[in-house]
């Protein structure tokens, strides 16, 4: 199991990747999802991830890292590379969503998307009520001094994948301490997808 | 040959708890008749002399050796302290007890480069068939070249796969030539501030160096054994080297425009704090470095590709780790390098660690910048030596 303090959404994963599998972490962080990975199913994993901090810690642990920046850090990697390419909390960061994950999807036989909802029910009443720009547990961050350049609800992921011809084979809506069955786009703060290329 | 290893490691006051102590250069024969090198350019190469030093010792699977790799004008003398000319090994603060290469665990070797002057055989040996210095007697030499040499003092320990081949600069040319030669033979690799070949810029820098090393009228196309070194041109070559090795940032901070006085001398002779500097480095290195060695492995340098598929042929994988890093401010061997050796990796899904530190010492850096280095290399080691501590506090 992994560590319980560890969130929801790492804990999801964890039993979504099956063992000795390889692995592409984009925006790996500390490599906190990584490493209980690696140590308990024996995956093959890479990392990729911009901080410099955050690539000692990565290395601390033991795992490989490219010091890297997301959207210019795939293009080389052959078709089918790794059995899953993963960008948990890092596809908000990323400008062009669509060719990073176009990219993942060629060279990963699945991908699994994490990312905060924007229309969670607390950040509708932000706006709507109060007129302000949402902060939320899942999207912590003042408007001036986020790392987030793009803000989806679950429903426009949903959207965009069925334009782009993706589909989508699990779901996973979470809640503050539990994942959410009950209208998701609204009540849910983060979604955890799993996509493969539509054949 | 265990306890020759530890009698050479006698303590020393002058040397803090935290390093090797003293140490001396070995030597060892290779290549006799009838089992010459041969070298890339077709020539033969024999007997050829290694200088080497270890530290630490060597465990009973021999396991542990880790091969670390000098850059240009580097030497055996990685660690510890020579009691010959009271110096400290060029990568002392990262070799030793506890330190990045820890020699409580490990059994770090490093030996001098053929073609070098600090003990291996190179142009200022004498060649056993005439009697006198190679000079340009010498046959070119390349990177793999040396990399098949220092082979052979593995094989002399009876070392069948290293731990780690390690290096900065020249050095980490020399490890990925030890990927690409000894696969088999190579755990893991640590890559520092390298290339997979070198750009026409580098090359044009080794050319002036070259050309003004040969410019000197004392370097006598290359037979001044007798008279002593082209000092000029040789110092002259070391300043350019001096100068690609620091950046815009470390040369102002070193040393502004400080001058000796505060009024212009109005003259041509050192004023200035960074003339004086690169005079002393030049002159310096004329004292303790041979000429034609420079000329030879500058050459061996400029050669040097593994690019495309030479570090990893068509069809084969590579069980080497890599840990590649490099420096912010280094533009003799720029990050884009390390990158390219990254990319190349990427796609021939090699398992590698790539680093890029920020340092304002330029190329120096991998000499100088020690605590990041070793947080690096000290866990990607005891990563690839014990793997993960499955039954470790994190296990459950």
């Amino acid at each position: 199991m992994a560590d319980e303090k560890i969130h929801l959404d790492h804990n999801i994963i964890y039993s979504i990747v099956e063992p000795e599998s390889r692995v592409l972490d984009l925006g790996c962080g500390q490599g906190d999802l990584l490493y209980p990975l690696v140590r308990d199913k024996r995956i093959r994993a890479q990392g990729i991830e911009l901080d410099d901090q955050a690539i000692q810690e990565c290395v601390r642990k033991g795992l490989s890292v490219f010091q890297d920046d997301i959207e210019k850090s795939l293009r080389e990697y052959p078709d089918d590379s790794f059995d899953y390419v993963i960008l948990n909390q890092s596809m908000q960061e990323v400008r062009k969503v669509d060719c990073v994950i176009g990219d993942a999807l060629r060279i990963g036989t699945k991908v699994i998307v994490g990312f905060p909802n924007f229309a969670y029910f607390k950040s509708r009443f932000a706006l709507f009520f109060r007129g302000r720009s949402p902060v939320t547990k899942s999207l912590p961050y003042l408007w001036y001094d986020t790392p987030n350049v793009r803000f989806l609800s679950i429903k426009d992921f949903k959207d965009f994948c069925a334009e782009k011809n993706i589909r989508i084979v699990e779901s996973y809506y979470l809640g503050e301490k539990s994942t959410v069955r009950l209208m998701p786009n609204l009540f849910a703060l983060n979604a955890v997808f799993v996509l493969t290329k539509k054949k | 040959m265990k306890t020759l290893l530890n009698m050479k490691k006698t303590k020393n006051e002058n040397v803090n708890n935290n390093s090797i102590g003293v140490v001396e250069t070995q030597y060892h024969t290779i290549a006799g008749q009838g089992d010459e090198l041969s070298l890339e350019s077709g020539e033969k190469l024999g007997p050829v002399t290694l200088a080497y030093e270890t530290y630490g010792n060597l465990n009973a699977d021999k396991s542990n050796a880790i091969l670390v790799l000098h850059a240009l004008s580097g030497d055996a003398h990685a660690a510890g302290l020579s009691l010959e000319d009271h110096s400290v090994g060029w990568w002392n603060d990262m070799i030793g007890p506890d330190k990045a290469f820890d020699t409580h665990r490990y059994f770090v070797i490093c030996s001098n480069v053929i073609g070098g002057c600090k003990g291996s055989t190179g142009p200022s040996s004498i060649n056993p068939a005439t009697g006198k210095h190679y000079a340009l007697d010498f046959p070119f030499i390349t990177v793999a070249d040396m990399v098949h040499a220092q082979r052979r003092l593995i094989d002399y320990f009876g070392i069948d796969k290293l731990l780690c081949v390690a290096g900065g600069s020249m050095g980490g040319m020399q490890a990925l030539q030890w990927v690409s030669s000894y696969p088999e033979k190579v755990r893991s690799a640590v890559v520092i501030a390298s290339t997979l070949k070198h750009s026409p810029q580098q090359i044009a820098f080794n050319e002036v160096v070259r050309q003004s090393i040969m410019a000197d009228p004392s370097w006598y196309e290359g037979s001044y054994y007798e008279y002593g070194q082209p000092k000029k041109g040789l110092s002259v070559a070391r300043m350019i080297g001096h100068i690609t090795f620091m950046s815009d940032k470390s040369m102002e901070e070193k040393f502004s425009r400080r001058q000796k006085s505060d009024k212009f001398s109005f003259g041509f002779d050192p004023a200035f704090e960074v003339e004086k500097y690169l005079h002393y480095r030049g002159l310096n290195f004329a004292q303790r470095f041979d000429a034609n060695s420079y000329l030879y492995i500058t050459k061996a340098i400029d050669y040097f590709d593994m690019s495309g598929l030479n570090l990893i042929p068509l069809g084969k994988t590579v069980d080497t780790r890599f840990l590649i890093i490099s420096f912010k401010s280094d533009w003799l061997y720029p990050s884009y390098q390390s990158q390219d050796i990254v990319r190349l990796l990427k796609k021939r899904h090699a398992d590698a660690t790539y680093c890029e530190l920020n340092s304002t010492y330029g190329h120096d850096a991998f000499l100088v910048e020690i605590n990041e280095q070793t947080t690096l290399i000290k866990h990607f080691l005891d990563k690839t030596f014990n793997g993960y501590m499955v039954a470790g506090k994190h296990g459950r």
